[in-house]
């Protein structure tokens, strides 16, 4: 059943392999004893785990492969959760679970892991917020940290040179983030795809070297602490209580932005998002005004992360450049790309996945971060259209006999 | 039909790319109701052309001068961008088949809606009752035009999935979802079968007699002749000829440029 050929194409990725790791995982040097330690059952180990996972690999593969002609051959059946999204009497409780689970969340489990799923749910905002300018407007923005950083330091140093409270903050951190928005994306307009990846990236790098060689204005390196927490009415809360109070904050800021998110997709705006990603020329003969549409793209993106900026700078308490590296983009990144591009509950999903997962991957101590690398290469190799592909929604007239599963394949 | 008004004027028009003269001082002018059709060998710069209306290149010099036959009001093109160009009722399709691929065939039609719609963030996030009711309306025009194009069957379909000339009587309808008055068709049959070819003439017969003047450019001579009412030719970036079908036919300089010259030996 299985061919010899893939054995022996196995075997020799597993010989590549015990090649490859041969320096780190056989020789050991003890710099002490003044020894080299030869540890050969490693490499007999990487041997036969590469052995095993690549037939693996293949047997998946051939597998799917076959289910994929046999799919051809039938109609096209939709993934679950997009029959779910679709259906309202399915979708509705499915929400309304989710959003009940969320808001006991704090009750049912310890402040760690509230903490933890605050943390989650802040790039499940930001994910969404970067989703509005790659996912539906294909604008492949590299730098987004750069408005997550302006919103943090926008609550870091108004409350530091002007004691402005969070709540003031909240908003004009969102407008700043949105405006600086506006300006990174006039020089960019004629930019698509790579070049505007470069650019973009580029000016990520630029805000956080501003703040990290601007002593004067931002401190520098070593950051702004004491960065106080949200008020709530001017009462005293205990540690463990703020951090549920952080939690809700998120909670509620993650409902209103699926909200406005789905609300814009679905609409005259959101289609012109679309269109502008498929084909740019054809777009402005329908009369669309590529610069109008771009910008907004933009500064709502932008408005997104400098609103979670400001939740970040209240929930850690400090902030400094450190914060905002390229590593940081690259993740909300992969949040929109792993959940799907455009689509609200695969970048919701893929915010869980990606930052929750290395969490509870703890137990495997230092092979986490490997253990978590690998999941993400074989999620791309298997599925890279994202775990949940985007749906556009369906018309029904009198007269259309197209059955509703045809508008997606 | 030669007492209606001219709604294009072009004076002149040239695009040079560096040394290369694509278009080189060409004058073209369409009246209301009238079906003029561009043609000429390949390479002889109709896209161009088309481009240069559009708004998508720049004219190195000449005059584009368009007039609204609904208002008599009359517009400069030169340098305008193309969503300007299309607002003040131009609309075209691309000879390479420039749909919005991953979208529905409903969406791609109310994309053309967009310039005659309004809403914005505010009223995509409130959805008040002016959005509702401006969205309905986008839903049920763009209805009608697939209707007009024979598309309403599967307004849920992605575009992609089309045939062929589905996918060309989409892009009309999309352009049509803009309203324009005038209707620039860039090759509209090529890779048609027969039967499909004639549907299409008469989709574009239908176009034309709701008062949309139409420019189209077309290589299938017997769809050029049969529709339309003046023809320009165009060879080398310069216009070789213009006039009525059974002109253009006889005329020495346009079989000169189709079939070469004669070689005597």
């Amino acid at each position: 059943m299985f061919p010899v050929k893939e054995l022996k194409r196995s075997a020799l990725i597993s010989l590549w392999f015990a090649f490859l790791t041969f320096p780190i995982m056989v020789i050991k040097v003890d710099p002490i004893e003044r020894i080299v330690h030869w540890r050969w059952d490693n490499m007999f180990f990487i041997a036969f785990g590469s052995f095993v996972l690549s037939i693996l690999a293949k047997v998946f593969m051939i597998q799917k492969e076959r289910r994929a002609s046999r799919k051809k051959r039938k109609i096209a059946a939709e993934p679950l959760i997009q029959r779910i999204a679709r259906e309202p009497r399915f979708l509705y409780p499915l929400v309304v679970a989710c959003f009940a689970f969320g808001v006991s969340f704090p009750f049912l489990f310890s402040t760690y892991q509230t903490n933890i799923m605050t943390t989650a749910l802040m790039y499940v905002v930001l994910g969404l917020g970067l989703n509005i300018v790659v996912g539906v407007a294909g604008l492949l923005d590299l730098g987004y940290v750069a408005f997550y950083a302006v919103g943090a330091y926008s609550y870091a140093l108004l409350n530091l040179n002007f004691d402005m409270g969070f709540w003031a903050v909240l908003p004009i951190g969102g407008l700043l983030a949105a405006f600086l928005g506006v300006i990174l994306g006039f020089p960019v307009l004629r930019l698509r795809g790579d070049y505007l990846a470069i650019v973009t990236l580029g000016f990520g790098e630029i805000i956080r070297l501003v703040l990290e060689n601007w002593n004067a204005f931002s401190q520098g390196p070593s950051g702004i602490a004491n960065i106080p927490r949200p008020g709530f009415f001017g009462m005293e809360m205990t540690f463990a209580g703020g951090i549920t109070y952080i939690y809700y904050i998120v909670l509620v800021l993650v409902v209103i932005t699926i909200f406005v998110v789905n609300r814009l997709q679905n609409s005259r705006l959101g289609r012109a998002w679309l269109a502008l990603r498929e084909d740019e020329i054809a777009c402005q003969a329908m009369g669309i005004d590529k610069t109008k549409t771009k910008l907004i793209a933009f500064s709502l993106g932008a408005f997104w992360a400098g609103f979670v900026g400001v939740l970040f700078a209240a929930k850690t308490t400090f902030v400094n450049p450190a914060s905002f590296t390229f590593l940081e983009s690259a993740i909300i990144l992969s949040i929109v790309v792993l959940g799907g591009m455009g689509s609200i509950i695969g970048v919701i999903v893929g915010a869980l996945i990606l930052i929750l997962l290395p969490e509870y991957l703890r137990a495997l101590s230092e092979y986490r971060m490997l253990a978590f690398g690998a999941i993400l290469v074989i999620m791309m190799v298997f599925k890279p259209e994202g775990i949940i592909s985007n749906v556009r929604r369906s018309y029904k007239f009198k007269g259309t006999n197209t059955p509703e599963g045809e508008i997606h394949e | 039909m030669s007492d209606s008004p001219t709604i294009l004027e072009v004076e002149g028009l040239s695009k040079y790319f560096g040394g290369i003269k694509a278009i080189d001082n060409v004058d073209l002018d369409i009246r209301q109701g009238e079906i003029v059709a561009l043609i000429g060998p390949n390479g002889a710069g109709k896209t161009t052309f088309f481009n240069c209306l559009t708004g998508i290149y720049k004219p190195t010099a000449g005059d584009i001068k368009l007039s609204d036959p609904r208002n008599g009001k009359s517009t400069r093109l030169n340098g305008k961008k193309p969503n300007k160009i299309t607002e003040i009722g131009m609309a075209r399709t691309f000879q390479n088949i420039r749909l919005f691929p991953t979208m529905s065939v409903l969406e791609n039609v109310m994309i053309g809606r967009h310039c005659r719609t309004k809403s914005l963030i505010f009223g995509a996030i409130t959805r008040n009752k002016a959005t509702r009711i401006e969205e309905a309306q986008i839903i049920e025009r763009s209805y009608e035009i697939l209707k007009k194009v024979g598309l309403h069957r599967q307004v849920n379909e992605q575009a992609r999935n089309l045939s062929y000339g589905a996918q060309r009587r989409l892009e009309i309808g999309r352009a049509l979802a803009t309203e324009p008055f005038l209707l620039l068709l860039d090759e509209p049959a090529a890779g048609m079968n027969p039967k499909e070819t004639e549907a299409l003439v008469a989709l574009i017969r239908e176009i034309c007699a709701e008062g949309h003047s139409i420019l189209l450019i077309e290589h299938d001579m017997k769809l050029v002749m049969t529709l339309s009412d003046r023809i320009f030719v165009m060879d080398y970036g310069k216009k070789i000829a213009q006039g009525t079908p059974v002109e253009v036919r006889e005329n020495p300089a346009v079989i000169k440029a189709y079939l070469g010259e004669d070689v005597d030996a």
